[in-house]
């Protein structure tokens, strides 16, 4: 899928000049997936798709719209450029809405070497034995692994292209793949569930499917017995996991469009301390291989390397040209297509390691919670208050003691990142947000 | 500019744009897709969808998405093959049907017919005028209108921003038994969100409303302004919010929204395919007690107008009223088809899917319990020391443990039978198969929520509703972070 054709998109850009539009910008993305799932060692579900979808933007003066649509044909696009230009009429004026300055679009795309080109593509036989070798090792690792919800494998192959109407046109491909599995461990009626995963942007770089199947197992084995604790404010270890989480709210406080809405915590913070001087939050999209990495933005601006949050002190937002402008700064170069419009989004967002190993900081506690699982939506954005609802291991005398769930862990987290005081030497880039063990010298734990 | 879809019927629809016949439909899973599989099928759809946002003041942000694709669906035993593409042309579909098919081929056959999920389909939600086809600039005033009123309710209120969004969606399910059927759905929704500043504090406030109904429902007795006010309330009410108490107490929640404990502490542990699997703390389950005497919860999707509401589900079957539990008794779960099928079951029009690029799953649509006896003042006066929770963000469950949590947006503590100090946000947890059976009082306001509610699965969102009366569950742990208070 490696040639870029953006001759669509610049048709489409010449129509909605034509039809009156002062500028416009287009984004395209054509993919094609295939995903298998096992269970039991069975076959459940192969799916096959080819998807593609334009957006656009344009541009009346100052007055803009957005539109997409799935349907590329002649007739369809046309139908869009006309609806997109409509709609540009009646939105309002906005002196901060417009494209990039066309000098600072990225000149010559980088070789992140996003795409897999290893050849031969495997058979849908294959794949799917891929899933299922990863559920046998999990069902194989314990007997008390009596069930599961299934192994699943997927591969997707993505071409992007990026164009606007004043001649600019570039583009990328890219491939991802990614192996889960969710085993169900059970014992004297209770049942718990846990999963486990490897993603890669090559197929040859994903872990192999038995180890997969093993963490998985181990995962949901451990989980047996859990029980309620005692309401009480002990020290939190948040495991990398979970962890990440708590980067991805401190990044939605930082996006551009939460700010200017003053919908942030992070609101009037640049420069100031927002968290203990052991942290540094860096989002990387140049690192080569990585899942979250890319060339350019959904602007055409050139991608790079953005410390957030250096030695405690926030150093940067995250922001598209439009929340830059709003906001008096520049382009980080973190805008983003994903829907029809333009959002702020993050490439390999990181909390970067420290020198502790992961038992250490589990060893320095007499008495909290390792925190492996949370669930819920309790974080508010506005005041950074946080209340999620979590499963984990009890800690007594510095080791894993019991199971835990049924537990809230709650706090603000200002005062959360303030209060780290122990980061893990255990950071892998397994996904686009990736942390390494966090602890953090106490929340309030809500049990009984 | 804008075409009415509502007008059109869905069969001539794709005939006539796309060329995709019920012939041509027959023909693919005539010769493709039958006598191979227990089942098989092709679902169309197009989508049109219209957000328009204001933020300081004026709207300046409009998009407009359309969407269209097929997915092509063959099942044999508990193997599914399902192929998708947005390009209707007839290859296109050949091939994914040919892709569908090869899972089949694969499996041999089980020898167990589909349970075709036959019946008359409703008329819920036919409109004059869909919300899509509304002229824009009603829909700015109104906006433009929202805004004001949101400010002039509180001074503290320092920026508002409202999105409405109107949707339509044309479907048409084929399936190899020879059933053909189609629905046109309109969606709209109101979200209006206001920041309210004082002292150095800042808080949010939302609030929101919608269903399948035309532009005109905001109008009517000014529920546009209820909205708007109701955002810059709850926005400067936490402004004064106290922490919220951390630890297991007694919760009352109010009427309406907070029935998404339902949805989360039951729904989803009711859904078939987790319980044909065996992985639902509720698996095996029917016919014991899992709530208290008090409680019926219904899954009811033919109520009109709703947001969760359907003619007829995703697989064409017909939607309906399916009690969950009775009197605290499990009797019930919801069905698509294929699951109906593998658990000798019949479907119940609870198979939905976001859209043509996923397969259908067994979903909610309307979640709700059915009101009590009691006086709603009566059941807050019962309390000594608790939680009064009304309004509530998102949810989650752990379906294998049966774990949820529900996170209170405005909520109250109960001192002594009186409402006193508004509390901040908390997420309330629980275990799904016994919260219920701690429902101690049950209210006579049955309310049914505003029509904002989205529902996650296997990373498939779809519109859903849910109602509840006040009630009163005498232990629950609610996660703030005033301890021993």
């Amino acid at each position: 899928m490696s040639n870029v054709d953006t001759t669509l998109l610049a048709d489409v850009l010449k129509r909605a000049t034509a039809r009156g539009a002062t500028a416009a910008d287009g984004f395209l993305i054509e993919e094609q997936s295939f995903s298998a799932s096992v269970r039991l060692g069975q076959v459940d579900t192969v799916a096959h798709s080819r998807e593609q979808r334009l957006a656009l933007r344009v541009f009346s003066g100052r007055a803009s719209a957005a539109a997409s649509t799935s349907d590329l044909s002649r007739e369809s696009l046309e139908r869009v450029v006309d609806e997109a230009t409509a709609l540009a009429r009646v939105t309002a004026e906005d002196p901060h809405a417009g494209l990039p300055d066309p000098a600072e679009l990225i000149d010559r795309v980088p070789e992140l070497e996003l795409e897999d080109h290893e050849g031969p593509e495997p058979t849908p036989e294959q794949k799917i034995e891929l899933a299922r070798r990863a559920e046998a090792a999990a069902l194989a690792a314990d007997p008390r692994i009596t069930n599961s919800e299934g192994a699943e494998y997927f591969d997707r192959r993505a071409r992007y292209a990026y164009a606007t109407s004043h001649g600019f046109a570039r583009g990328y491909s890219t491939s991802s793949f990614g192996l889960t599995v969710s085993p169900v461990a059970a014992k004297d009626g209770e049942m718990q569930r846990d999963v486990w995963y490897t993603y890669a942007r090559r197929r040859r770089a994903l872990d192999d499917p038995e180890s997969v199947g093993r963490t998985a197992a181990a995962r949901a084995l451990r989980r047996l017995g859990a029980r309620k604790v005692k309401t009480t404010e002990v020290p939190v270890i948040f495991d990398p996991d979970t962890a990440a989480s708590l980067l991805r709210s401190v990044a939605g406080a930082a996006s551009g469009p939460s700010l200017y809405r003053r919908a942030s915590f992070l609101l009037e913070r640049l420069g100031t301390r927002v968290g203990a001087p052991a942290v540094t939050i860096v989002d990387d999209g140049l690192l080569p291989g990585a899942l979250g990495s890319r060339p350019f933005d959904g602007e055409g601006l050139a991608t790079r390397r953005t410390v957030l949050v250096g030695e405690g002190k926030l150093e940067s937002y995250l922001l598209d040209t439009y929340s830059a402008r709003k906001l008096g700064l520049k382009s980080t170069h973190h805008a983003s297509r994903d829907g029809a419009g333009v959002s702020v989004g993050t490439t390999n967002l990181m909390l970067l390691p420290g020198t502790t190993p992961p038992e250490e900081l589990i060893g320095s506690v007499k008495s909290g919670l390792y925190v492996t699982e949370l669930i819920g939506f309790g974080v508010n954005g506005v005041t950074g208050d946080y209340s999620r609802g979590a499963a984990g291991l009890w800690i007594e005398d510095g080791r894993l003691a019991f199971p835990v769930e049924e537990v809230t862990v709650a706090g603000n987290l200002l005062e959360m990142f303030d209060r780290i005081e122990g980061i893990g030497n255990d950071l892998v880039l397994r996904d686009r947000v990736s942390a390494p063990t966090l602890k953090i010298a106490r929340m309030v734990v809500a049990g009984d | 500019m804008t075409e009415n879809l509502a007008r059109q019927r869905p069969e001539s629809f794709f005939s006539d744009r796309f060329n995709v016949t019920p012939g041509l439909m027959e023909r693919l899973l005539g010769s493709n897709l039958a006598g191979r599989v227990d089942d098989a099928d092709i679902y169309l759809e197009y989508r049109v969808n219209e957000e328009l946002v204001l933020e300081e003041n004026v709207v300046k942000r409009a998009s407009r998405h359309v969407s269209q694709g097929a997915g092509v669906r063959a099942q044999s035993g508990t193997r599914t093959g399902y192929a998708h593409t947005d390009d209707l042309a007839v290859h296109n579909l050949e091939e994914a049907a040919r892709q569908a098919r090869a899972i089949a081929d694969r499996a041999g056959q089980s020898g167990v017919v589909a349970v075709p999920g036959r019946g008359r389909p409703h008329d819920l939600y036919a409109l004059a005028e869909p919300p899509i086809v509304t002229q824009l600039t009603r829909k700015l005033e109104l906006l433009r209108s929202i805004d004001a009123a949101c400010r002039a309710a509180d001074p503290r209120v320092t920026q508002v921003i409202v999105s409405l969004t109107s949707e339509e969606v044309v479907m048409l399910i084929a399936t190899a038994s020879g059933w053909t059927v189609g629905d046109v759905r309109p969606l709209t929704r109101l979200n209006v969100t206001a920041i309210a500043e004082e002292g150095g504090r800042r808080e949010i406030g939302s609030f929101g409303g919608g269903g399948r109904v035309p532009f005109d429902f905001y109008l009517e007795a000014e529920r546009w302004k209820r909205f708007a006010t109701e955002a810059a309330r709850q926005a400067t009410l936490k402004l004064r919010a106290v922490d919220a108490p951390a630890g297991a107490m007694t919760v009352v929640l109010g009427p309406g929204w907070p029935g998404i404990l339902l949805h989360e502490a039951i729904g989803h542990g009711l859904e078939g395919d987790f319980n044909r699997k065996g992985v639902s703390a509720f698996a095996g389950r029917v016919g014991q007690k899992v709530a208290s005497e008090l409680v019926t919860v219904v899954d009811d999707g033919t109520i009109a107008n709703r947001r969760g509401s359907l003619n007829v589900d995703d697989e064409g079957t017909p939607t309906g009223r399916n009690v969950l539990i009775e009197n605290g008794m499990l009797v019930g779960y919801m069905q698509d088809r294929l699951n109906a099928r593998l658990m000798g079951a019949a479907p119940t029009g609870n198979g939905r899917r976001e859209s043509y690029a996923h397969p259908p799953l067994p979903r909610m649509t309307n979640t709700f319990m059915l009101a009590g006896q009691d006086d709603p003042r009566d059941i807050l006066r019962s309390v000594k020391h608790g939680l009064y929770a009304v309004n509530f963000g998102g949810g989650q469950v752990d379906i294998t443990s049966g774990k949820f949590v529900f996170s209170a947006s405005e909520a109250y503590l109960i001192e002594n039978g009186e409402v006193t100090k508004p509390v901040k946000g908390a997420t309330l947890i629980g275990n799904g198969p016994d919260a219920l059976t701690r429902v101690s009082r049950v209210g006579h306001d049955l309310a049914l929520d505003e029509g904002v509610g989205t529902c996650g699965k296997d990373g498939q969102s779809v519109p859903v509703g849910v109602g509840l009366p006040t009630i009163r569950i005498d232990e629950m742990t609610v996660g703030g972070t005033a301890v021993g208070k």
